[in-house]
């Protein structure tokens, strides 16, 4: 089985980079994240010099405002903003390989919104024992969204075209938003949670928001990157992949599972936060090709670098204010779908 | 031809088809029973008798204040919104030839919100309010420019339209979630408003202000209706009969944004109206662009109006923005035409 992979891993003909130069790219990602974090933490209306970063850890100082305002505000924002990127990218490739639709992603197909939903809907008229059940209520209503989706693109024999299926994934969306916003209503809950679950945010979370996601987060992580050979296969058409001995219906289940768990943990931290998930992969692809473990190594280190920046770029924006990190990335994010869809119209129809 | 009425003049002559009469007639004669309805029902019942005396003076003092000065104005503002988006959304879609278009779809409303929103929250203080319905007209106009610029491709593909236009009005939602984060007034109450769509508290200026947009835009698509129709025969038959297609397919479009940005600008952006109306019109009234006109107005003017009054009725005393409701049912429409309309 494994030589098998090896031959066709190396056998076909992948555009992208040969590894020499990947590994450098993935150094160079790892260096750049570290700068990228390490700017989130340090840069905002209250600058704070490196030494004190750095002191903030390994010499606490109850008493200094500068190592408090680390601790307490912009690290949990730059640790959420990093897993947030990185979960939402890898369940892009993910979706992307999946259905093989190059517009495909967790905002577009309505998933985050369907978990946002979930959330809201919970929230507002139950009270929440603890962390564990919102991340759970993600899960639902990410597989709920997920699904329908799914099941509107493949209930036909022939399927509904890839593009229908975007519309339909953004009518789905547009139904999950009015729910959510007419329990916020309802909720008089006030404009910031509005902006928080439908625009998403990473600002003024505790750090304990991320303890009950990351086991899952970080077992999703994991699945998808030991699915990667099992990716590159299933991308060469279902026939093949039945061919070379894939249990294909297997492959697809947890590949939905893996979607949901990475989907669903991001709209528990920060909620929904489109774009990231569609433009990291596409950005990827163009250096690694469709080597998926190279693809969702380097596309986890993309999206959670560009995560880090916008939210930086949302605290300059506006300042004295703070733009939502989730119109940050709509801004940076809507011409590349406009840039893809152009392309796909012209393949699909 | 037996079912036409044909009426004749020196000047000019009106094919009327009777089926499209009725439908007309039976579609307006439904708005303004749900109108009565609306202007009855609310935090406190009105029998419709209360409400027609009160609606010509009669009456008790508090009876009077709630119908003229409540409910009239929110009721008439429903009736003007739902039947401007409605024509709207069947002036793009005569235009594009597609099912699937409609003002919020193309970005149009988008592109009037986000403008709206810009004016309110930075020029309002400065500038009278007059100017908002032109502020969103140009913002409908930026939006809807740029999507037929770059939707262009020898033609416009629906599909790629479509999508186009989910692009633009994503981006146009970001630059609407901006302009509320970044307003140093940051008007929460507006700001939920414009993120739904609602009729909220319409006073009569905002009557006053509306109905003229309303009626500028009646002429130019009554003016339409022949190029229209020979439009949605396709460019070489319309080319064919006379019609000058470029000309008539930028009218169509200023049309359609002629009637949609007022609407958003007073309203924000209630979603999928003019994507539903002008498809329930379809059903009840023949295909033609004169007869789609007053049943599509009619059928949007009623939705809104039924929206509102779930709104404000199902979980008082909190209001519910129509828009919410519009979207629950026109989501599940859409995905129903896509499903239906699938190659």
């Amino acid at each position: 089985m494994t030589a098998t992979l090896r031959q066709d891993r190396t056998g076909a003909a992948v555009p992208g980079a040969t590894p020499g130069p990947l590994r450098l790219c993935l150094v160079l990602s790892v260096l750049g994240l570290a700068v990228a974090f390490w700017a989130n933490v340090a840069f905002g209306q209250y600058p704070i010099p490196p030494a004190a970063v750095w002191q903030a850890f390994l010499a606490p100082d109850p008493a200094s405002v500068e190592q408090i305002l680390v601790r307490t505000t912009r690290l949990p924002r730059a640790v959420i903003a990093l897993l947030v990127g990185a979960a939402l990218a890898l369940s892009g490739v993910l979706m992307q390989t999946l259905t093989r639709n190059p517009l495909a992603s967790p905002g577009i197909f309505g998933v985050n919104a369907g978990a946002v939903f979930a959330i809201v809907l919970a929230t507002t008229f139950f009270t929440l024992q603890s962390q564990q059940q919102l991340v759970w209520l993600a899960f639902t209503g990410a597989a709920m969204a997920g699904g329908l989706v799914f099941a509107l693109g493949s209930t036909r024999r022939d399927g509904l075209s890839p593009l229908r299926v975007v519309l339909a994934g953004v009518a789905i969306t547009a139904f999950f938003t009015a729910f959510t916003q007419g329990m916020l209503v309802l909720g008089q809950e006030g404009l910031d949670s509005m902006l928080y679950w439908i625009a998403g945010s990473v600002a003024n979370r505790p750090l304990e928001m991320v303890m009950p996601v990351l086991p899952y987060l970080g077992i999703a992580a994991l699945v998808a990157l030991l699915l990667a050979p099992h990716l590159d296969i299933l991308l060469s058409g279902e026939e093949v992949a039945r061919g070379l001995g894939q249990n294909v219906a297997a492959l697809k289940v947890i590949i939905c599972v893996t979607v949901v768990c990475l989907a669903g943990s991001a709209v528990a931290m920060a909620g929904n936060i489109g774009f990231v998930g569609l433009i990291v992969p596409h950005m990827v692809r163009v250096v690694t090709g469709n080597r998926h473990r190279w693809l969702l190594t380097l596309s986890a280190l993309w999206g959670a670098i560009l995560l880090l920046l916008a939210d930086l770029l949302g605290r300059f924006l506006i300042a004295p204010q703070e733009l939502p990190i989730g119109v940050v990335t709509a801004l940076l994010g809507t011409p590349v779908f406009i840039q893809l869809a152009r392309k796909g119209a012209r393949h699909g129809g | 031809m037996v079912d036409e009425l044909i009426l004749r003049h020196r000047h000019a002559s009106l094919s009327l088809p009777r089926r499209g009469l009725v439908a007309g007639l039976l579609a307006f004669a439904l708005m303004l029973a749900v109108a009565l309805l609306s202007l009855c029902m609310g935090h406190e019942w009105l029998s419709p008798g209360q409400v027609l005396a009160a609606l010509a003076g009669r009456g008790e003092e508090e009876i009077l204040f709630t119908v003229q000065t409540l409910r009239l104005p929110r009721v008439l503002m429903g009736i003007m919104v739902g039947a401007m988006l409605a024509v709207s959304g069947l002036v793009l879609q005569s235009l594009i030839r597609n099912p699937l278009a409609s003002p919020d779809v193309t970005g149009v409303t988008g592109g009037a919100s986000a403008a709206a929103v810009t004016f309110l929250m930075f020029f309002h203080g400065t500038l009278s309010i007059a100017f908002l319905p032109w502020f969103a007209i140009a913002g409908a106009l930026v939006a809807s420019l740029g999507l037929y610029l770059l939707a262009w491709n020898n033609g416009v593909s629906p599909m790629r339209l479509v999508l186009v236009g989910m692009g633009i009005s994503a981006a146009m939602g970001a630059v609407t979630t901006f302009a509320i984060a970044a307003s140093p007034l940051a008007s929460t109450i507006g700001a939920y408003i414009w993120l739904t769509g609602s009729i909220y508290g319409a006073q009569w200026a905002d009557v006053q202000a509306l109905t003229p947009w309303c009626l500028l835009g009646l002429p130019m698509a009554l003016g339409l209706i022949r190029h229209a129709n020979a439009q949605e025969l396709g460019d070489a038959v319309a080319t064919g009969l006379g019609v000058r297609m470029h000309r008539t397919r930028l009218l169509l479009l200023l049309t359609s944004v002629l009637f949609a940005a007022p609407a958003v600008a007073y309203a924000g952006a209630v979603g999928f109206i003019g994507l539903i109306a002008p498809h329930i019109a379809r059903r009840l009234a023949p295909r033609r662009f004169g007869a789609l006109l007053p049943v599509s107005a009619a059928t949007g003017a009623v939705i809104l109006l039924l929206a509102d009054l779930c709104g404000r009725t199902l979980f008082q005393p909190l209001d519910v923005p129509a828009g919410v409701f519009v979207s629950l049912v026109g989501a599940p429409f859409f995905l129903f035409l896509l499903y239906r309309e699938a190659p």
